[in-house]
């Protein structure tokens, strides 16, 4: 490391940091959809763009950053639900494979609907005046975007947390996602809370892409990266852990921004090393339980 | 296999027409001599097509998602890195042409040494997982490739991918054949996927093939019946990419350039697609489906940009309401 300042170091480990918390929201949507319904969202990529476009048009209509942040994981998860009740539904029970093939293709659709709307070529978006300029950290200055979006994450998994662990809604999803029949055989309607926890998945998609469009841009195709990015974190903190997908999220964030400032060539090769890594010692993910991934 | 079984049983019963068993028998003496099938339509396909290049298209494009069907529709295990082995094979090819002047039998051959042992490598690391995990692990690595590649900007041209393959004057046994004319390409093409196909054939017939189905029914118990599921998974995965890998390798020849979208998760996506489409872990599916998908795309592109739309939608009613495919639904139909 010699050549390189500690504060640049410092900072590089922050910028880490705030790209690992769109890969965490990303993986623990995609861990959540997967923990309860056993299905990959392939299509998970495409809502994520869905969301950041939904979050262009809604900017453009009022003008204000805080609107969309509400709008929307409200307009993409309504989506998310129609998906689930009328395309995902018919396929439970009809192997594990179909679901993914069907959201593979339904991506397709999505980001072609996206073209048609908004054209091939990408879109300006930028973080909302109140958002933009640089904060002093003590160690140098950081944009203060970046600050947000860890504190707001941050929040939102919180939020996300005391949802799943200390209600009554999220007491019946744990049941669930552990043995739906016996839930089933309680007296409670469990396709009900799939198509909940799809639509809650695919709002939290919808809001990274949101989040992320002013850092990494508004393109059709932006959704392919992040399915890759999420899928990786997903594999390296173990499928249907909440815990593990925060963890390997920012693990990875900081892989990938430390790898840009050493040896740039491979930071798009970092996340992908790391996943072998993991693979090799721990099949199962750093917190996923083993036989899970027999599917 | 019980449904195999059930469905002998239901031609006996005589629950349909005269005319579908004539169908079904006609099926079936295709079914027992597919290789020979195959090869006399492929033979003459050049004449059935618009325009030959198409031809060349949906034979190259049939190898990579009959190789494909190996592991998925065969051994049961979905991968979306597959073209990292069909456009490992283009680039070790073109690459080995271009800037080492290679011949071309020795650049395919080396294309093949190296698809190998990336093969080796992706699946020695992917066949540790299983099921959804699986398809998420290949995906990945399949990426990993491609930005491996991408970067590797003097070898390969980077984003503007690898251009000037020289395919005018290949020396065949030592005569001169230009492979800018369609139907020579078309049959140069077709001296190895005819072999590919047969190769294919005997793979499924021997016993290695039987453990792969096997395997896909119920793995549990193809490890109870003492079969080393790991390795077999492993070697099958090996074959998939080899066959994937001989198509990426003409493919080079077949377009003088290799694009960088060759090793694209869209690249992935299109063996998965033709698949599905034509009937996964039939034999003639993939063929069927990499047909009907190009064909599809050739007169959708014509009417509108936005072709993504139809196909997609289309694949979406297939997983839906025909997920045997094209084949598959047509041999269940007809009891085979």
């Amino acid at each position: 490391m010699a050549g390189y300042p500690i504060e640049l170091i410092v900072m590089q480990l922050f910028t880490g940091l705030a790209l690992g918390t769109v890969f965490v929201l990303l993986a623990v949507g995609l861990s959540m959809v997967f923990g309860l319904l056993t299905v990959v969202n392939f299509a998970h990529g495409a809502f994520y763009t869905v969301g950041a476009y939904t979050g262009v048009f809604l900017f453009g209509l009022t003008g204000n950053f805080w609107v969309c942040l509400v709008g929307v994981p409200l307009v993409v998860g309504t989506i998310g639900l129609v998906v689930e009740r009328f395309l995902v539904r018919p396929l439970y029970g009809r192997g594990i494979d179909y679901p993914l093939l069907l959201t593979f293709g339904l991506a397709y659709v999505l980001v072609e609907l996206v073209r048609i709307a908004f054209g091939t070529s990408g879109v300006p978006f930028s973080a909302p005046p109140s958002l933009q300029g640089a904060l002093n950290l003590g160690f140098g200055y950081f944009p203060l975007y970046r600050v947000f979006l860890v504190g707001f994450t941050t929040v939102l998994l919180i939020g996300l947390w005391l949802f799943i662990e200390r209600t009554r809604y999220g007491l019946v999803i744990r049941a669930g996602a552990r043995d739906p029949e016996i839930v089933r055989v309680l007296g409670i309607d469990v396709s009900r809370v799939w198509l909940l926890v799809f639509g809650l998945g695919t709002a939290v998609a919808g809001l990274a892409g949101l989040l992320a469009a002013p850092m990494r841009g508004v393109i059709p195709e932006m959704g392919i990266p992040v399915l890759v990015e999420a899928f990786v974190v997903t594999v390296v903190g173990g499928m249907g852990s909440l815990a593990g997908a925060v963890v390997a999220g920012l693990l990875v964030g900081v892989v990938v921004s430390m790898t840009s400032l050493f040896a740039p060539a491979f930071a798009d090769m970092s996340m992908f090393a790391l996943m072998a890594l993991v693979l090799v010692i721990r099949p199962q993910g750093l917190f996923g339980r083993a036989g899970l991934m027999g599917g | 296999m019980a449904t195999k079984n059930s469905r002998t049983e239901r031609l006996a019963t005589n629950d349909i027409p005269i005319s579908g068993r004539r169908v079904a028998a006609a099926l079936h003496a295709v079914a027992r001599h597919r290789v020979l099938a195959v090869l006399v339509l492929l033979a003459i396909f050049p004449w059935l097509m618009p325009y030959k290049a198409l031809a060349v298209d949906i034979l190259l494009y049939g190898l990579f998602a009959m190789g494909f069907n190996l592991i998925f529709g065969y051994t049961g295990m979905l991968s979306f890195g597959h073209a990292a082995f069909f456009g490992t094979g283009a680039y070790a090819t073109g690459i080995a042409m271009v800037h080492f002047n290679v011949p071309w039998f020795g650049a395919m051959a080396l294309g093949l040494v190296i698809v190998a042992a990336v093969a080796a490598v992706i699946g020695l690391l992917a066949t540790r997982t299983r099921g959804i995990y699986f398809a998420m692990v290949t995906l990945a690595l399949g990426q990993l490739v491609y930005y491996a590649v991408y970067q590797m900007t003097e070898l390969s041209g980077g984003e503007n991918g690898l251009r000037g393959i020289q395919v005018s004057e290949l020396s065949v046994l030592g005569v001169p054949v230009n492979l800018l004319d369609p139907v020579n390409k078309y049959y140069f093409m077709l001296a190895f996927i005819g072999p590919a196909i047969w190769v294919f054939s005997r793979i499924l017939a021997s016993p290695f093939g039987a453990v792969l189905e096997a395997i896909r029914e119920n793995e549990n118990r193809a490890r109870a019946c003492g079969y080393n599921v790991a390795q077999t998974k492993w070697v099958a995965f090996l074959l998939s990419g080899l066959f994937c890998g001989v198509a990426g390798s003409l493919s080079a020849i077949h377009l003088s350039i290799v694009p960088i979208e060759s090793l694209h998760y869209h690249t992935s996506g299109l063996a998965v697609m033709m698949s599905l489409l034509g009937g996964m872990g039939t034999f003639f599916g993939p063929f069927i489906g990499a047909f009907v998908f190009l064909l599809l795309e050739d007169v959708i592109t014509n009417i509108t940009v936005h072709w993504q739309l139809f196909l997609g939608t289309l694949f979406v009613l297939f997983v839906l309401f025909l997920p045997k495919g094209i084949w598959g639904t047509l041999l269940e139909r007809l009891g085979r």
